[in-house]
């Protein structure tokens, strides 16, 4: 089986405090720690378990800068057989849409069985595996946190839907699937893992190689556009409790006790 | 404008998102047609619902829709909403298995999870989302002048003010063509029921990220057990497998009611608020600062777990006695 993963370089939210900019025009992104998308990561490991059992090979794509090579590295490491990085100026500030069309064009210039992304990202639209899906008119789910392989043609897969509830669908391939958190326990790659996938060239492909309209992606292709950012105001606010750990936790002990906390 | 809403459905009753819907449609234009569509098996008692809150409801009723199939309605809507439709959904698992497709087929824009709306300039709305797990909130503009397909946060439109407008039934069931998929629903498994009930527990001892390591969950269960109640836990520690599925809150695990709420080293994403009712009192105790959970608890303190859980164990065991 012939597998494709889109992944995405992201801060990791928990290595960093997530803060704007004081033009508000963006989050600060100095000094932030990135990471690959932690479903992405599920998305990998998951499409390594599958060509481990039955065969075939899993490319890794990613979308961005030149430092998205070393996310697509890592996974590599992981044991994806080949990196694409799809990178052009164009492609920046593309909505959902942008994104899922320079997918497609990627998907159409390989031969693939099976094509994966996260179930979201840092943006949390969650939306580009089933935009991928359709411009590509394949099959589609969402959240899947099963895949078992019947035969050539067919997966049955479970999505997570409310409550801890599982739903099971039988679907042909080719197809696309956005892959929840906690589907499988992801492999852990060392620096020597890292190492030994440094030099694998990784090719990069811009607008034209994928024969992309640039009037389609990037800004000008956006029917949504993000403006600006601001810290969300939720409730009130906690009274926050402060001191040393003795101080704090005679404070906690007395408002637990207030509250019926303790039993 | 005309603005319909996909009302969720399930057993005979509307979810409560459609009254929800109806009030996001009042804010994005106060003077919107809004259209209920209500897709499934026997559904009247549903279209009747929510039939007060919508100009009308379009019913579309068809044993192929007992399960509400993203991939049969993802191809049916495109072809029964007028060209360039605005149709609002509730961001949960139907939606996003539905929704940015149907913005594909129906060539128009998509903005998912949508938190709040502040209004329409022309054919251009405004709306607000939030990004990295509601650290931080974005204003957005998303035009609207090709149709769009919007999804908006369940919870975010308080269903008080229901808009009271009566609306009448449309059967639209004969104008549809159930299409061919290339995916069957097979059944849906439920939930495991694990060794203790969390939805009915009174206090809860919940653990997140913050704990770090498997081996220092420990100091949780030590924690609950010095006060006599339950733990639960966010959904990093059910994939890291460090706790049973069945006590994970969220809207991906369980509901819970609990009175007393301990939120530790939990940053308090939207899925894991989503799955706490009931207005608990809830303590917060989180490394970060800027974590949202902070905006939503009573009590917040600004620190590291592993060091204070031991010592509040300790403190709650000296009380005991």
């Amino acid at each position: 089986m012939e597998i494709l993963v889109c992944v995405k370089r992201v801060p990791d939210t928990s290595e960093n405090e997530i803060e704007v900019n004081s033009e508000g025009s963006d989050i600060e992104r100095d000094d932030l720690v990135y990471s690959v998308n932690e479903w992405d990561n599920y998305a990998v490991e998951e499409a390594i378990q599958i060509i481990d059992k039955v065969g075939g090979s899993v490319t890794v794509a990613a979308i961005g800068d030149d430092e998205s090579e070393e996310v697509l590295r890592r996974e590599m490491a992981m044991g994806a057989d080949k990196g694409i990085l799809l990178s052009d100026e164009a492609f920046e500030k593309s909505d959902g849409r942008g994104l899922a069309t320079i997918l497609k064009a990627t998907v159409e210039k390989g031969n693939y069985d099976l094509i994966l992304t996260g179930a979201q990202s840092d943006t949390g639209a969650a939306q580009t595996g089933a935009m991928l899906a359709a411009m590509l008119d394949r099959p589609y789910a969402s959240l899947v946190n099963l895949v078992e392989v019947i035969d050539d043609s067919t997966l049955k897969i479970g999505r997570e839907i409310d409550g801890g509830n599982q739903e099971m669908h039988e679907i042909k391939l080719p197809c696309v699937l956005s892959i929840q958190t906690g589907i499988n326990e992801p492999r852990y790659v060392g620096i020597r893992g890292i190492r030994k996938v440094a030099s694998v060239e990784i090719p990069t492909l811009g607008a034209a190689d994928l024969g992309i309209d640039t009037a389609t992606i990037g800004d000008s292709g956006a029917k949504t556009k993000c403006i600006d950012y601001f810290v969300p105001v939720m409730g009130e606010g906690a009274e926050m409790i402060e001191g040393d750990t003795e101080e704090i936790v005679v404070k906690l002990v007395e408002i637990l006790k207030s509250k019926g906390g303790i039993k | 404008m005309q603005i319909f809403a996909y009302i969720i459905n399930k057993n005979g009753k509307a979810d409560d998102t459609a009254l929800e819907l109806a009030l996001a449609a009042k804010k994005l234009d106060s003077e919107a047609q809004v259209t209920a569509i209500v897709a499934g098996s026997g559904i009247d008692s549903v279209c009747q619902e929510v039939s007060a809150a919508y100009n009308d409801v379009w019913k579309i009723d068809h044993a192929a829709l007992a399960y509400p199939d993203s991939e049969i309605m993802g191809k049916i809507l495109p072809k029964l909403l007028p060209e360039k439709a605005v149709l609002l959904l509730a961001h949960e698992y139907l939606a996003m298995d539905m929704a940015p497709g149907l913005a594909i087929r129906m060539n128009s824009a998509y903005i998912a999870d949508v938190t709040d709306i502040e209004g329409l300039d022309g054919s251009v709305a405004k709306l607000v989302r939030q990004e990295f797990s509601g650290m931080v909130s974005t204003h957005n503009t998303c035009d609207l002048s090709d149709g769009a397909v919007i999804t908006i946060r369940p919870g975010v439109f308080a269903t008080e003010e229901t808009p009271a407008v009566g609306g009448s039934v449309v059967d639209k069931s004969g104008d549809i063509v159930i299409p061919e998929t290339q995916r069957k629903y097979l059944e849906t498994v439920e939930a495991e029921v694990g060794d203790v009930d969390i939805s009915n527990s009174e206090v809860l001892v919940s653990v997140g990220r913050g704990i770090e390591e498997e081996d220092n969950i420990e100091i949780i269960k030590e924690l609950a057990e010095a006060m006599g109640v339950d733990y639960s836990c966010s959904r990093p520690i059910v994939d890291a497998k460090w706790m049973e599925k069945s006590r994970q809150v969220g809207t991906s695990g369980k509901t819970v009611k609990p009175k007393v709420y301990m939120a530790l080293g939990i940053s308090g994403a939207f899925q894991h608020l989503g799955g706490i009712k009931g207005s608990p009192f809830i303590i917060a105790i989180n490394k970060n600062p800027k974590a949202p959970i902070f905006q939503v608890a009573d009590i917040g303190v600004e620190g590291d777990i592993l060091e204070i859980i031991p010592e509040l164990t300790e403190k709650v065991n000296e009380l005991k006695g």
